[in-house]
């Protein structure tokens, strides 16, 4: 027997979910709908009395103030009828799972009900209105539901009972694929079919390894090779040999440069970090994620992911299942980490972008944004971790292809970060049960986006579970602190195949596959060891401390099974049914793959300049600038995260007078007994990447620097990591301007002394627009971790106090290429912001020592919008008015911009504009007391700074040009509308 | 009277999903009590006896994921899976505070506001709720509240808010946070029996027509937390585990010379030293 349980909201009261539905409705420019009312409809399956199902429906399905309920013992209730009404129904598809479902089955059973069988869970919509069908269509498809997870019940009656029904038991049958004797073309049939984006050489490899083996391998045997080489898994490109050329212009074949990169992280990123050697560098780009002492007892871990191509999908479960993947690399670490804190950044394309452009199967940008968003609030916030850092980039050419990048922070214990498996040790997996979900996710984000992605590749689509994932991190901290396992790591991407075969590649692993729990019957042994269902950690336990380890994870309510044992024998043997299903040498496995070579080719461009007269009035553009999506206020993003659960939060994402400035960085105290704290910080900016990747790779670091400083941190011991997402690495094109960058991550980090300590690449980022595979523009996000000894001296970024000087220090070069300034004004111009370290690293010591000595109210680093940008965040996160001069700025010009009017200006000639939109790097707004003015000054010499200005008494904000007229005037209060009305939803 | 030379015992309860225990532990130990973190299938299996424990704290976070309702199951669970050790607990006159999710549990287990009429007759039934904030969504913010002023002392009925400044601030993350009490008459004799402990206000502590962000989730009457009719059951929505420090506070002028306590920290002092005293 299956009953059907609607609740729905009492007449009367006000229900926001629907008013929100409504509002969407309306941003979709559908103008007929007058109501809409939504229904949450439960299918509970099993024979129940009549009054178990009234008392589950009392008793828990239903708010009893607010909301009321119905049941029926039929399946499709009773449909609402008449002229312009539209009844319907949306629930997940068959292998979805809504955790809902378990917690509502475990909730029925503390009611005492014991007969129900299974749940399934759906949404019924009442729209009153006065619409098409295409319109409906619309509302459905754009608003309502996601057809890769969900669908429209057609009918209730025929469909909910086969929503119920167990999917076949899985008949045991080996396979074999018989590449031995296949043809080259062949090989690649079956690496495409198999969605296993192996190329051809590599395919070759595999097939000379089993035609000495005298025999074909098992599918499960390819798959378990293709996930371990692949790019997401392997990092082909980077650890790869690529030839690299540089010349001029496009237009002189003349090659500049040539060389041969034997190994582009081990030359570059890591480089970086031999070289430095650190001695609180504890543990680098070897596990789950980079290490850091933090203080005498504890270490701290950081790590960050991307989730492009899932978001780009699906993006709520994109996301969600992007900062659950990062979560569990912090759990992995060491033998489990404690995370402390979230970051996250995001590149969309515009939100106003035209529907009708979409590229085919491309989600429209604000649809992907309030995914993304909802699905990292949801994960993050659900498992108490603080997201308190992060930056969103807008910008159209990401329009097919939106980066999802997810970062934690953890604390663990010094004495827990070592960690091996031990031979005889068993294989333990705990957490989630293993369904279809996410199968091939990590060859899937090796290769291209298309329009056929979504149908493809939807298994590799996925809900996450937070609450689960908190289950497991809870055990795995008792369970560690009691030592009870030697080695910890998590079901990424590859699933058990690559936590197994990683976590067993020195000693070797044996593993009977039909031990692995399943939430449901029928999947094959390839499919349980591929499967990539989140979760889900795998551990090595002595088999002595199995009975206690269990109990523990039993209290916490989360599936323990002994699935296996590290062997000694150095190789990865799979069973299923005592069977044998898989037999390969760990050696082969992980070193048996081809190095591949790759074409590197850089051309450098030459973008104009652009020409212009600087405008009189400078206000208006200040405006525009402040509402450029790209610095305007993330408030809307900002407040739906958590950023104060712990109770760690020190500077927090906003600040001000009211709370809603943009901080610079977050500083966040990992022990409630201690004034340590850790400061992060990030930077991205995709436009410079344009131009020159070296630079934008440089500018990078050094804004993620600065924003430290700006805090109050220092750069002794502050850390980087790097994540490098880009087109694909296979074109020449694409892959030198990778090369650019880590590059300038190598040039710049060397010389500021800041050592890497993980990242992560994510290649193959390109969609197809109008029949052309375009490729996202290269884009590096730089993050920094940083150990504050003393939070108490930490500063924010506001405007405190009438009387108070305004200083810049640093000095600011008309380099406006990639400004936010010169995209206002349609270009993109050429001569790039440059890193001048010997420069820079000498005002990031004194001003460290002046914050840290007490002389500096506030600082804020200048970064997109340049000093105009920063002072007016200043002074209105503060409340408060300013009067600058911009004589008074340290100026140095660097290039020939043709900035002639009719030959009376000289080409080196400053410009209010430009003076107050470059994007210069190492520059700070400061603001000190006039009381502290000789000491900050004696600390700032040799330092290129300037007093610009002092906070004023009025509510205005005056900045006089060169001339000494007013160029800019303007109320803070107007201001901040202006910065906060763009993304004000 | 009879005083306490050892700390009291707070059992800070958690079950899945619930991820403010340690701050919350914290804060406890802070003010001088023993805390001691334990999950409810510890309890259920009857290994740990909550009587064994004079203050009982439910922390925030999102038990069972809020499937369903915010705090729902887990209210269930105590109701059904509890009940005797519980009644037996409120009944021996020691305390309960629930924080956030806490809170929503104590509203849906009906253990707040309590049964009015029977001042020391606790029932198990729901007559108020936290539902969805009118913003529909979750929102993480710092508030000002107005706590209770009366004109008589003896009027001062909730044990864990006495003595707080008129205006304090604390933050607030929840998505359904907004009171509704089951009529406007048993709104009015919350008020009335002074139980309304709490309410969102304006930074100069005037609580006439508060409106959002001030008020963040839609709240009749502004209510941010209530007390039960002996004053001994509280529970609120903004959490004052986040602020037992001026570290931890926005208002705060960086750099600190001086770490101080914070507002949310009088409040855990107040229930550690009643149980000290009497419990």
């Amino acid at each position: 027997m299956i009953y059907r349980i609607e609740i729905r909201p009492k007449t009367g009261v006000f229900d926001p979910l629907d008013q929100g539905l409504l509002k969407g409705i309306q941003e979709l420019g559908i103008k007929g709908v007058y109501n809409i009312k939504s229904v949450a409809v439960f299918l509970i399956k099993g024979n129940l009395p009549e009054s178990d199902v009234r008392k589950i429906c009392q008793e828990l399905l239903t708010d009893p103030i607010v909301q009321e309920f119905k049941y029926y013992q039929n399946l499709v209730g009773e449909k609402s009828k008449g002229k312009q009404v539209y009844d319907f129904e949306i629930t997940y598809n068959q292998g979805v799972m809504d955790p809902v479902e378990s917690s509502t089955l475990k909730a029925i059973k503390d009611l005492r009900v014991t007969s129900v069988e299974a749940i399934r869970t759906a949404k019924r919509y009442i729209l009153h209105a006065n619409i098409s069908q295409p319109e409906l269509k619309t509302i459905q498809e754009k608003l309502l539901y996601n057809k890769v997870i969900q669908h429209i019940v057609a009918d209730p009656g025929q469909s909910y009972p086969s929503q119920f029904r167990e999917p076949a038991d899985y008949n045991f049958k080996i396979n074999y694929v018989d590449i031995i004797r296949a043809t080259n073309k062949r090989l690649q049939e079956i690496s495409q079919k198999g969605q296993l984006f192996l190329n051809l050489v590599e395919m070759r490899t595999i097939s000379n390894y089993f035609s000495l083996l005298q025999r074909n391998p098992t599918d499960c045997e390819l798959e378990t090779i293709a996930q371990t080489w692949s790019e997401h898994c392997g990092h082909k490109t980077f650890k790869g040999k690529i030839v690299y050329s540089e010349q001029c212009t496009a237009n002189s074949k003349k090659i500049k440069r040539k060389t041969v990169i034997n190994n582009l992280l081990k030359s570059t990123i890591m480089k970086v970090t031999k070289k430095l050697n650190k001695p609180w560098c504890v543990s680098v780009f070897e596990d789950n994620s980079g290490v850091i002492s933090f203080d005498q007892d504890y270490n701290v871990c950081f790590k960050v992911e991307t989730h492009n191509h899932p978001s780009a999908i699906e993006p709520f479960g994109g996301a969600n299942t992007g900062i659950g993947g990062v979560i569990r690399d912090c759990l992995g670490t060491g033998l489990g980490a404690k995370p402390v804190l979230n970051t996250d950044v995001f590149c969309f394309g515009l939100p106003d972008y035209d529907f009708s452009k979409l590229p085919a199967g491309a989600l429209h940008p604000k649809r992907v944004m309030k995914g993304v968003v909802s699905g990292v609030r949801d994960y993050g916030n659900k498992m108490g971790i603080a997201t308190v850092n992060g930056a969103i980039i807008f910008d159209n050419n990401y329009i097919g292809n939106p980066l999802v990048f997810c970062g934690t922070a953890g604390i663990i214990p010094k004495k827990y970060l070592k960690k091996s498996a031990q031979k005889n040790d068993l294989v333990v997996l705990v957490g989630g049960k293993t369904g279809r979900d996410g199968i091939h996710g990590a060859t899937f984000s090796s290769g291209e986006l298309t329009d056929e992605s979504e149908t493809v590749s939807s298994s590799a689509v996925q809900i996450g579970n937070p609450i689960e994932e908190k289950k497991v991190l809870e055990a795995i901290i008792i369970g560690r602190d009691e030592n009870l396992y030697n080695c910890i790591t998590d079901c990424g991407a590859g699933g058990l195949s690559s936590a197994v075969g990683e976590m067993g590649r020195n000693l070797g692993a044996r593993v009977d596959l039909e031990k692995v729990p399943l939430k449901y019957h029928g999947l094959s042994y390839s499919e349980i060891w591929i499967s990539e269902a989140q979760e889900r950690m795998v551990m090595s336990v002595p088999p002595k401390n199995i009975i206690r380890l269990k109990e523990i994870f039993d209290q916490e309510d989360v599936e323990f099974s002994v699935i296996g044992e590290f062997t000694g024998n150095k190789r990865l043997e799979l069973f299923y049914d005592s069977k044998k299903v898989c037999d390969l040498a760990m050696e082969f496995l992980h070193d048996g793959a081809p190095r591949i070579t790759k074409k590197a080719e850089w051309t450098s461009s030459k973008f104009a300049e652009p020409k212009f007269n600087c405008p009189e009035d400078l206000t208006e553009t200040l405006e525009k600038l402040l509402s450029d999506l790209n610095i305007c206020s993330k408030e809307w993003v900002i407040r739906q995260y958590d950023h104060e659960v712990g109770g760690g939060s020190v500077i927090k994402p906003l600040v001000g007078e009211v709370n809603d400035g943009p901080s610079d960085a977050a500083v966040v105290r990992p022990r409630l007994d201690s004034r340590k704290g850790v400061i992060v910080s990030c930077a991205i900016n995709s436009r410079f990447s344009l131009i020159d990747p070296f630079w934008m790779a440089a500018s990078c670091i050094d804004e993620a620097a600065r924003q430290v400083i700006s805090v109050g941190g220092s750069l002794k011991q502050t850390a980087l990591l790097d994540n490098f997402c880009w087109g694909n690495p296979d074109k020449p094109d694409r892959l030198a301007g990778l090369v650019r960058a880590a590059l300038g991550c190598l040039k710049t980090a060397l010389s500021y002394k800041l050592p890497f300590i993980s990242g992560k690449d994510s290649l193959y980022n390109e969609y197809n627009l109008a029949g052309e595979s375009k490729s996202i523009p290269g884009t590096l996000l730089i993050s920094a971790i940083s150990v504050v000894a003393d939070t108490r001296k930490c500063i924010t970024m506001f405007a405190k106090q009438p009387g108070n000087l305004i200083y810049i220090l640093g000095l600011t070069r008309d380099e406006l290429a990639g400004s936010a300034y010169f995209k206002l004004h349609g270009f993109l111009g050429n001569n790039l912001p440059k890193v001048y370290p010997k420069e820079s690293l000498t005002i990031f010591q004194r001003l460290e020592k002046a914050i840290s000595q007490g002389f500096v109210s506030s600082c804020h680093d200048c970064s997109e919008g340049g000093l105009g940008v920063a002072l007016a965040e200043m002074a209105f996160s503060g409340g408060l008015g300013m009067d600058v001069f911009l004589k008074e700025i340290p100026y140095k010009a660097q290039s020939s911009l043709p900035v002639r009017q009719a030959g009376k200006h000289k080409a080196q000639n400053p410009r209010n504009d430009f003076l107050l939109f470059s994007e210069s790097n190492s520059r700070f707004i400061v603001e000190v007391e006039p009381g502290k003015k000789r000491f900050f000054e004696k600390l700032m010499k040799g330092v290129n700074f300037g007093l610009i200005g002092c906070v004023n008494n009025s509510q205005d904000l005056n900045i006089y040009g060169l001339d000494g007229e007013i160029c800019i005037q303007q109320q803070v209060s107007k201001l901040k509308k202006a910065w906060q009305e763009p993304l004000n939803w | 009277m009879k005083v306490h030379k050892t700390k009291p015992r707070v059992l800070i309860l958690r079950t899945a999903g619930t991820n403010c225990d340690k701050e919350t532990a914290f804060a406890f130990e802070v003010a001088g009590a023993r805390a001691e973190i334990l999950h409810i299938n510890q309890l259920i299996s009857a290994n740990r006896k909550l009587s064994n424990f004079s203050i009982l704290a439910i922390p925030g976070g999102f038990s069972y994921g809020d499937d369903i309702a915010a705090g729902k199951i887990l209210a269930n669970e105590l109701k059904y899976r509890l009940e005797d050790d519980l009644l037996r607990f409120l009944e021996a006159g020691k305390l309960v505070i629930g924080i956030c999710n806490g809170f929503q549990v104590l509203v849906k287990a009906g253990i707040l506001p309590g049964s009015i009429l029977r001042e020391e007759n606790f029932s198990l039934e729901q007559i108020s709720t936290l539902t969805n904030n009118d913003s529909n969504k979750f929102e993480d913010r710092w508030v000002y509240l107005k706590s209770q002023v009366t004109s008589h002392k003896s009027q001062v009925r909730c044990v864990w808010t006495k003595n707080l400044p008129e205006v304090i601030t604390l933050p607030v993350a929840h998505g359904e946070g907004k009171f509704i009490c089951q009529s406007k008459s048993a709104l009015q004799r919350l008020d009335r029996n002074h139980q309304v402990v709490l309410r969102y206000c304006k930074q100069n502590g005037s609580i006439k027509s508060v409106s959002y962000p001030e008020n963040p989730n839609g709240s009749e009457d502004n209510i941010a937390g209530i007390c039960d009719p002996t004053g001994r059951i509280f529970g609120l929505m903004p959490h004052p585990e986040r602020h037992i420090w001026n570290s931890q506070s926005p208002y705060s002028k960086f750099p600190l010379s001086k770490i101080k306590p914070g507002d949310g920290l009088i409040i855990f002092v107040n229930g550690v030293n009643y149980a000290k005293r009497y419990l």
